[in-house]
């Protein structure tokens, strides 16, 4: 099926920059254990903030530096091979394939994900559980499953926000601008900076609501069994939610581009 | 049925530019014609170089016939339909090759690109594999199956680029400077391999090119648009005859002359024992050269083609 062999194909790509990836785990590492002690010293001082215990937070932690690259939090994929395209003018081959493009890129950038999840994720997480103590794994199959599906979700939502900046090219020719701002929101609202468990209502509230959510947060309290249940398929719901809108919305964004904007170059 | 056919067919950009002379951020609106009522239409099977100068709208005109660009004016259809609303249908049934861009995955093997476009277009297997081997034949490119594409030589990379436009039995190839950046063998290489694909397939070939051999060698018809406005739709020699332009027979001569004098051809130059004689480009270089040839004793002979950039200003400087 040629989605399946468009994200084989990315998934190909990405590993053939073995050093790339091997200074990327370094540097997740060398964070996940910064992180982890000034955590600890945290919880330490309040016990149960945010409803975790210190092994929450250890756990949270190296969650949290697995799913870095995986989700593409700051940025990057797919959608920056996008807005490249579109600056070059290379886009026009992409619109004159008989294939929708968002599909095409969507597929792509789950290759990319599973790449960085094998690697960028599985590898800190190895030395999480070799390290700390503290670092549990999911306790339930039901929380174990849950993660996976939640993590799928996470990689599309955060694909969508992306996939729309990126489209801000078609426009503003760089997104670069666009880009920053946007992994500036994403590190704060998807809880890489602090759990947004931890926020001082309203913020909390809002925070959760928000579909940054779901890149970190989420899937995180359904790996450390905060959700399950009924709240689990309302945890996913609510990701699939901000998808069908985020989508939605990027599929409109694509449409008036084509129509109405000048293909660069050539 | 005309495969491509163009009615008055326009593109119209709208730029803004700041306003010159006034200190104001306000800019003013300008609308740039890069297409203007050009009207044409192209049967199956057909060659057809499309020409012009630089920014005559020649990309502009390729676009909107893949469907990439919504025409603001004018009608168009392609194998029976409008090209912007039905991109996608369209695009199983043309093949585009850009000169200067890639439809090549930059960091794959060249056989990865091409299963990848066996799935896009859906193509049979049997038959991918049929014109995957025929292509990978005719264009020699058996060794560079597993080669990645960024470690391609332009030459391999075009021939590359060409496979995987054609891969799905397009019945219309637009080429846009194909040819451009290319060394003389692979030109020549390339040309033949178009012929062949014309001649065996069938396949209607639409080119731009700033190249004049490019033309000779692959086009019964040409097409010369500038200024977003179509200037000529004929024959190559048709055009020579209408440009009023001019092929140049370089003589040398054992010895120094005075300039030589013969029917049909006058001379512009003399320089020592070599002269430059012009004659007109839609007529036989044979008896210029026999009449030559007979009253003076020739050393050598070579005939110098009118550039294409100099065919187009005399057609403009006329009109």
């Amino acid at each position: 099926m040629l989605y399946v062999a468009v994200a084989t194909r990315t998934f190909r790509r990405y590993s053939t920059y073995v050093g790339a990836t091997v200074a990327g785990i370094f540097t997740n590492s060398v964070f996940g254990v910064i992180y982890s002690f000034a955590y600890l010293a945290l919880w330490d001082q309040r016990p149960d903030a945010g409803g975790y215990d210190g092994s929450d937070a250890v756990t949270y932690v190296w969650i949290g530096q697995a799913l870095l690259m995986t989700v593409a939090v700051w940025g990057g994929g797919t959608t920056d091979d996008l807005a490249e395209r579109i600056r070059t003018g290379d886009v026009a081959i992409d619109l004159y394939r008989p294939v929708g493009m968002m599909g095409w890129y969507l597929a792509g950038d789950l290759g990319r994900a599973a790449y960085h999840l094998l690697t960028r994720g599985i590898g800190p997480t190895v030395l999480a559980w070799l390290l700390f103590d503290q670092f549990d794994f999911p306790g339930s199959v039901q929380a174990a499953l849950g993660f996976v599906l939640s993590l799928v979700l996470a990689v599309v939502t955060s694909f969508a926000i992306r996939w729309l900046v990126a489209c801000s090219a078609f426009w503003l020719l760089d997104q670069s601008g666009l880009r920053m701002m946007a992994g500036a929101l994403a590190l704060f609202f998807s809880g890489m900076a602090l759990p947004l468990v931890i926020f001082p209502e309203p913020w909390r509230t809002i925070a959760l609501a928000l579909p940054w959510a779901s890149y970190l947060q989420t899937p995180a309290d359904i790996w450390l069994g905060k959700r399950e249940g009924l709240d689990l398929l309302a945890a996913l719901a609510q990701q699939g939610v901000w998808i069908a809108v985020l989508l939605g919305l990027g599929q409109l964004v694509l449409r008036s581009a084509t129509r109405k904007v000048v293909v660069q170059g050539g | 049925m005309a495969l491509i056919d163009a009615t008055d067919l326009s593109r119209t950009f709208v730029v803004r530019r700041k306003d010159a002379g006034r200190r104001s951020l306000r800019r003013r609106r300008e609308e740039v014609h890069a297409v203007h009522g050009v009207t044409f239409s192209v049967e199956p099977g057909e060659m057809v170089g499309y020409i012009g100068p630089n920014g005559a709208g020649k990309s502009t005109t390729i676009k909107m016939l893949t469907g990439i660009l919504v025409p603001t004016g004018g009608r168009l259809t392609v194998a029976g339909v409008e090209p912007s609303r039905h991109r996608t249908e369209l695009a199983r049934r043309i093949g585009v090759v850009f000169g200067q861009r890639t439809t090549l995955w930059w960091d794959l093997p060249l056989r990865d690109s091409f299963e990848l476009l066996q799935k896009i277009y859906a193509i049979e297997p049997a038959r991918y594999r049929e014109n995957l081997d025929a292509f990978v034949t005719l264009l020699e490119l058996g060794d560079l199956l597993d080669t990645p594409v960024r470690q391609l030589s332009l030459g391999q990379r075009m021939r590359g680029d060409i496979t995987a436009a054609l891969l799905h039995d397009p019945e219309v190839l637009y080429l846009d400077e194909p040819t451009i950046g290319l060394d003389v063998v692979s030109k020549g290489r390339l040309r033949e391999f178009l012929r062949t694909l014309n001649a065996e397939r069938g396949t209607t070939l639409l080119l731009t090119t700033h190249d004049l051999q490019d033309i000779e060698a692959l086009c019964d018809r040409v097409i010369v648009i500038d200024h977003g406005t179509l200037a000529y739709d004929g024959t190559l020699a048709g055009l020579h005859g209408r440009g009023g332009s001019m092929r140049t027979l370089v003589v040398d001569l054992v010895d120094e002359a005075p300039a030589i004098s013969v029917p049909g051809a006058s001379v512009r130059r003399v320089e020592g024992p070599r002269q430059w004689l012009s004659f007109p480009a839609d007529a036989s270089a044979a008896p210029v050269v026999a009449a030559v040839a007979a009253s003076y004793a020739v050393a050598d002979l070579s005939i110098q083609e009118p550039d294409i950039e100099d065919v187009i200003r005399e057609l403009y400087s006329r009109s």
